[in-house]
């Protein structure tokens, strides 16, 4: 029987990689993000996963506007990375598990989630980088399922139903038979918005509010409609459905092992959590 | 409106739905293109003849000319998609912030330095 043993939720800002390239994990501005993951690695040093499942949102690399799926899942044996338009360094591939991938696709639409399956696909840095904030070294020691959430364009799926989609999630992991160790990482966010007068946006108050809520109350987040996310945390800050599905794929009670919040990287409030099932 | 709301009822924010999806298309498709260099490249070489090839219209060729992120904005171009245009640029976010925003890039980041108080 296949474990999830904890989420890693963090934001995924493009010019993490950028950092990441120049060396400037230390330098002043960079720090209070980087340093939230050493305790992060320990951890994934000590519980040896097997795959991890990732949830984030394509930026226009592996999707156009020409076919936008609401919830699609990876299904290929690898996955690369590209060039995304201002020259982000690409990393090695990630390894694919099809197996997985189309066992969580057939217990997904069995359960009414009307997944697209996607047999080639290019991940962009909201896969690669979080990959790369847990194994600097990039030494993938992972099989990988992307799981995509349509956050660009509206309408986008409700939180309750992102909540829904983690659930699900966990009971089709809950149900491969292999017996292997998951994590589950959910990118993006937290409140920024790139675009439009209100550019600039961020919302410190909402941010602490919801990652308190993903310890201790999960289903807050649900209360919200996406446009009233997008109020509280900004267009781009509604990236947050990726968290909310990872944590729907732990079950109520979780531990928090670590957190960090951090203003600003770039336009963009980061924050990361590390959530243990609590069992 | 099927419900009587407002298609975009925050205030300095224009969400990116059907509506904006169906007017930015081409303009979106133009930035799509982006993620692949040699397009860059053919961009940067004829940028007339680029933004023919992908059919844009007189607002957003004009959005295009001016490098205005909110005439973009208004043309339909999705803030994921721009992001590519600006690339092409050397323009990282701050910098958009700052064009959009009325301000220089030392008070936008100011700006955001602040929201962590």
């Amino acid at each position: 029987m296949a474990k999830i043993v904890g989420a890693i939720t963090t934001s995924h800002v493009p010019s993490i990689g950028g950092a990441i390239a120049k060396g400037l994990q230390q330098d002043p501005y960079w720090k209070p993000f980087f340093d939230g993951f050493p305790p992060v690695r320990d951890w994934l040093a000590r519980v040896k996963p097997d795959v991890v499942v990732l949830v984030y949102n394509d930026h226009g690399l592996n999707f156009f506007l020409d076919k936008m799926p609401t919830f699609a899942i990876g299904a290929a044996s690898e996955y690369r990375n590209a060039d995304e338009g201002w020259g982000i360094p690409t990393t090695q591939p990630f390894r694919g598990d099809p197996e997985l991938s189309w066992h969580l696709i057939e217990q997904l639409v069995a359960e009414e989630f009307d997944i697209v399956s996607c047999q080639e696909m290019t991940v962009d840095h909201a896969f690669t980088l979080p990959m790369a904030l847990c194994w600097p070294d990039q030494k993938w020691p992972v099989r990988t399922v992307p799981v995509v959430v349509n956050t660009v364009q509206a309408p986008l799926p409700s939180a309750a139903r992102c909540y829904k989609l983690g659930k699900a999630l966990a009971r089709a992991i809950a149900s491969w038979p292999k017996d292997e160790r998951v994590v589950v990482m959910g990118t993006g966010g937290l409140s920024h918005q790139l675009d439009g007068e209100r550019a600039g946006f961020i919302n410190k108050e909402f941010d602490l509010q919801f990652m308190e809520s993903m310890v201790s109350n999960p289903a807050w987040a649900t209360k919200y409609s996406t446009v009233e996310l997008v109020e509280l945390s900004g267009t781009q800050g509604v990236e947050l459905l990726n968290w909310v599905v990872a944590r729907g794929m732990l079950p109520e009670k979780v531990r928090k092992q670590h957190s960090n919040y951090h203003i600003p990287i770039s336009n963009t409030a980061t924050g990361m959590m590390l959530l243990e099932p609590a069992t | 409106m099927p419900n009587g709301k407002s298609r975009q009822p925050v205030p300095g924010t224009t969400i990116f739905d059907g509506e904006q999806a169906r007017k930015g298309y081409a303009l979106n498709k133009m930035c799509y293109s982006f993620n692949d260099a040699a397009n860059r490249k053919a961009f940067v070489a004829d940028e007339d003849a680029y933004c023919a090839k992908f059919g844009l219209n007189a607002q957003q060729r004009e959005a295009i000319r001016s490098r205005n992120v909110l005439q973009l904005i208004e043309a339909g171009g999705n803030a994921y998609y721009l992001a590519k245009f600006a690339g092409i640029f050397g323009l990282d976010m701050q910098d958009i912030g700052a064009q959009q925003t009325g301000m220089t890039k030392d008070q936008f980041k100011a700006k955001l330095q602040a929201a962590a108080r």
